[in-house]
C-alpha cells in the first residue's frame, strides 16, 4: 500500500475547477515529482494534501488514513510537513523563532533535530537571530525547507524549492533535498524546472490544466518526446 | 509667562497614570488588529462591562469603615480577578459566536458586526445599572483616596500630590505588561500567536490551530480591559454604560498612533494619549486661559492626525514586506 494514496481528486478556487480528477501515489521513501507550468494545479494540489484547501470529491489516503477536507493544522500533526510556495517563512521572527515553529507539533523539539538541519544549513546556523524577513531569498528558502524538517515528517512537500534562486544555489538545494530523502524522510516534489526535479526523483508525473497526463519513471519521463519539448525546452 | 513646573509634573502624573489604563485597553484593539486585521469596535464596551462586573461584585460586600484593611484588599482583588475573567470570557464568546463565523467574509462585515455589539453591549449596561453616572461603592476611605504620598510618605514639602490610587495603577498595570510582554515574547503559545498575525496559512502549516490562537488573543486583550476597566472605576471614581465609549476611542487612538499591531507601541501611544489628556484637562489652562477639557478631543486627534501625515504606519508601526 503506497503511504499517500490520492484519487479522483476535484479541488475548486471557488467556481475554477482546478483539479479535475487527479489521482497520484507516493510510496515510502520515493522521491516523487510533480511537473508542469504555471497554472496547471500543483501547488493545488500539495495545498489540497495538506489540508489548506478541500476537496470537492475524491479521497486522499495517508498512511491508510483518509485525509481529504481534514483542517492544515491536524494534517500537520500527522507527519505531513509543507515548504509552501513562496516560502511563507515568518519575516518578524528569528532564524530560531521560525525554526521552532517547525516545530510546533512536536511535544517536545530535540537539540538533534536543529543541529541535523544546520549541518544540512550550515548558513542558518550563521543567521540563528537574525529577522527572518531580511535574509535573502536563497536563504529564505533554506529556512522554509529547515522549518518543515523541524516537525520530522514522514512526508515532506516541497512546492518550488528552486524558484527565484541562482543556479548554483538550485544544485545546492536540489543536492540537500536528495540528503533529506537519504536520511528515511518520503518527498513529493513540485517543480517547474522539470530537469532538475527529474534528476532526483524516483517517479514524476506531468500535469496540465488540472489534470495528470503522464506518469512514468524519471528516466522515463526524460527521455519522452512530450516532456522534452514542453518542459526541457527542447526543439 | 512663567513656566509652573510643579502643575507640569502634577499632570504628568496624572497623564501616566491615566495613559497606563488606555495603554491596557489599547493592547486589547493592537492584540486583535495583529492578529485577524479587525477594529474590534466593541472593545471599549467590553471594558464597560468588565467595570459593571467589579461594581456588582463588590456590591454584594457591606463595607463600612470598621471593615478590616485585609477584607478590602481581598475583596478588591477579588473584583479585580472577577473583571478580567468576565471581560475576558466576553471577548472570547464575542469571537466564537460572531467574529470567527465571519472569517472569511467582507471586510466590512465583522466590522459592522462590531459596531453593533458595541450597541447591544451599552442597552445591556443600561439595562444592568440605569442610564445614569453611578459612584462605585466606596471601597477605598476617603480620607485615604486624598492622602498625598509625597507629603505622608516620603516627608516631602511639595504640594505636587501623588496619591495611592495612583500607584495602585501602576502596581496592577506594570506587572500585567511584564507578564503579556513574557506570555507573547517567550510561551510556546505566545510565539503560536505571532507566527498566526504572519501568516495564517504558514501557521497552519505548522500545525497551529489558528482558530483556538485567535481566540486567545481575544481572552488576552479582554482580561487586560477587565483589569482596566475595574481600576478606571475607582480612578475616575464612576461607573456609566458609556464609560467605554470614551475610554475605548481613546484607546483605539493609541494603538493607532502606537502603530496598530505593535504592542509596545500600544503602551507607547497609550501613554502619549494619557499626557495629552491631562495637560489639556487642566495645564494648558494656566497659559491658554479658554482652553478647557472640552478642547481634549481636539488635542488628543490633533496628535493623531499629525502623527499620520508623518509617519501614516503610526509611532511604532514598521512595513515589513510579509510577502517576498
Amino acid at each position: 500500500m503506497p503511504m499517500l494514496e490520492i484519487r479522483d481528486l476535484n479541488t475548486f478556487y471557488g467556481h475554477i475547477h482546478a483539479l479535475k480528477g487527479i489521482s497520484l501515489d507516493v510510496d515510502q521513501g520515493e522521491i516523487v515529482t510533480l511537473i508542469g507550468s504555471n497554472g496547471a494545479g500543483k501547488s493545488t494540489t500539495l495545498k489540497t494534501i495538506s489540508g489548506l484547501l478541500s476537496p470537492r470529491s475524491g479521497t486522499i489516503v495517508l498512511d491508510g488514513k483518509q485525509i481529504g477536507g481534514v483542517p492544515a493544522f491536524k494534517v500537520a500533526g500527522m507527519g505531513v510537513a509543507q515548504s509552501p510556495e513562496g516560502r511563507r517563512i515568518f519575516p518578524r521572527m528569528t532564524v530560531l523563532e521560525n525554526l521552532e515553529m517547525g516545530a510546533f507539533v512536536r511535544d517536545r523539539p530535540e537539540p538533534g533535530d536543529l543541529e541535523r538541519v544546520f549541518t544540512l544549513f550550515p548558513r542558518l546556523k550563521e543567521r540563528i537571530g537574525q529577522k527572518a524577513g531580511t535574509m535573502s531569498g536563497g536563504e529564505q528558502q533554506m529556512l522554509a525547507i529547515g522549518r518543515a524538517l523541524m516537525a520530522r515528517p514522514t512526508l515532506l512537500l516541497l512546492d518550488e524549492p528552486s524558484m527565484g534562486l541562482s543556479p548554483i544555489l538550485v544544485e545546492t538545494i536540489f543536492g540537500i533535498i536528495r540528503d533529506i530523502n537519504a536520511q528515511g524522510t518520503t518527498v513529493l516534489l513540485v517543480e517547474q524546472n522539470a530537469l532538475m526535479a527529474l534528476a532526483i526523483a524516483n517517479r514524476g508525473y506531468v500535469i496540465q490544466t488540472g489534470r495528470i497526463v503522464l506518469a512514468d519513471d524519471a528516466q522515463a519521463l526524460m527521455q519522452n518526446d512530450m516532456v522534452r519539448k514542453a518542459y526541457l525546452g527542447e526543439e | 509667562m512663567e513656566f509652573n513646573a510643579n502643575l507640569f509634573v502634577q499632570f504628568l502624573i496624572n497623564g501616566v497614570t491615566n495613559g497606563m489604563l488606555i495603554a491596557l485597553v489599547a493592547l486589547g484593539y493592537t492584540l486583535v488588529y495583529g492578529i485577524v486585521e479587525l477594529i474590534n469596535f466593541a472593545h471599549g464596551e467590553v471594558f464597560m462591562m468588565g467595570a459593571l462586573f467589579a461594581f456588582t461584585i463588590i456590591g454584594m460586600f457591606t463595607i463600612g469603615p470598621d471593615t478590616p484593611w485585609f477584607a478590602i484588599v481581598a475583596i478588591s482583588l477579588l473584583a479585580l480577578a472577577a473583571a478580567m475573567l468576565f471581560s475576558g470570557a466576553l471577548n472570547w464568546a464575542i469571537d466564537r459566536v460572531v467574529y470567527r463565523r465571519l472569517r472569511n467574509a467582507p471586510r466590512l462585515a465583522p466590522l459592522i458586526a462590531a459596531i453593533g455589539l458595541s450597541f447591544i453591549l451599552q442597552g445591556i449596561g443600561i439595562y444592568w445599572i440605569g442610564s445614569n453616572n453611578l459612584r462605585p461603592p466606596n471601597l477605598i476611605a476617603n480620607n485615604i483616596r486624598s492622602i498625598n504620598l509625597l507629603n505622608e510618605w516620603f516627608g516631602l514639602d511639595t504640594r505636587i500630590r501623588l496619591r495611592p490610587l495612583d500607584l495602585i495603577v501602576v502596581g496592577i498595570t506594570i506587572p500585567l505588561l511584564v507578564w503579556l510582554s513574557w506570555f507573547v515574547g517567550r510561551t510556546k503559545t505566545g510565539k503560536a500567536m505571532r507566527a498566526t498575525a504572519q501568516d495564517r496559512e504558514a501557521a497552519a502549516l505548522m500545525g497551529i490551530d489558528v482558530n483556538r490562537t485567535i481566540a486567545i488573543a481575544f481572552l488576552l486583550g479582554g482580561l487586560l480591559a477587565g483589569a482596566a476597566a475595574m481600576v478606571t472605576m475607582y480612578y475616575t471614581n464612576t461607573a456609566s454604560f458609556r464609560m467605554g465609549f470614551r475610554y475605548g476611542l481613546f484607546a483605539f487612538t493609541a494603538a493607532v498612533l502606537g502603530g496598530i499591531g505593535n504592542l509596545t507601541g500600544a503602551v507607547v501611544g497609550g501613554l502619549l494619549i494619557g499626557i495629552v489628556w491631562q495637560m489639556s484637562d487642566g495645564f494648558v489652562q494656566a497659559y491658554i486661559p479658554w482652553w478647557g477639557a472640552q478642547w481634549t478631543p481636539v488635542a488628543i486627534f490633533g496628535v493623531l492626525v499629525l502623527v499620520m501625515v508623518f509617519k501614516p504606519g503610526g509611532l511604532l508601526g514598521e512595513f515589513t514586506p510579509d510577502k517576498v
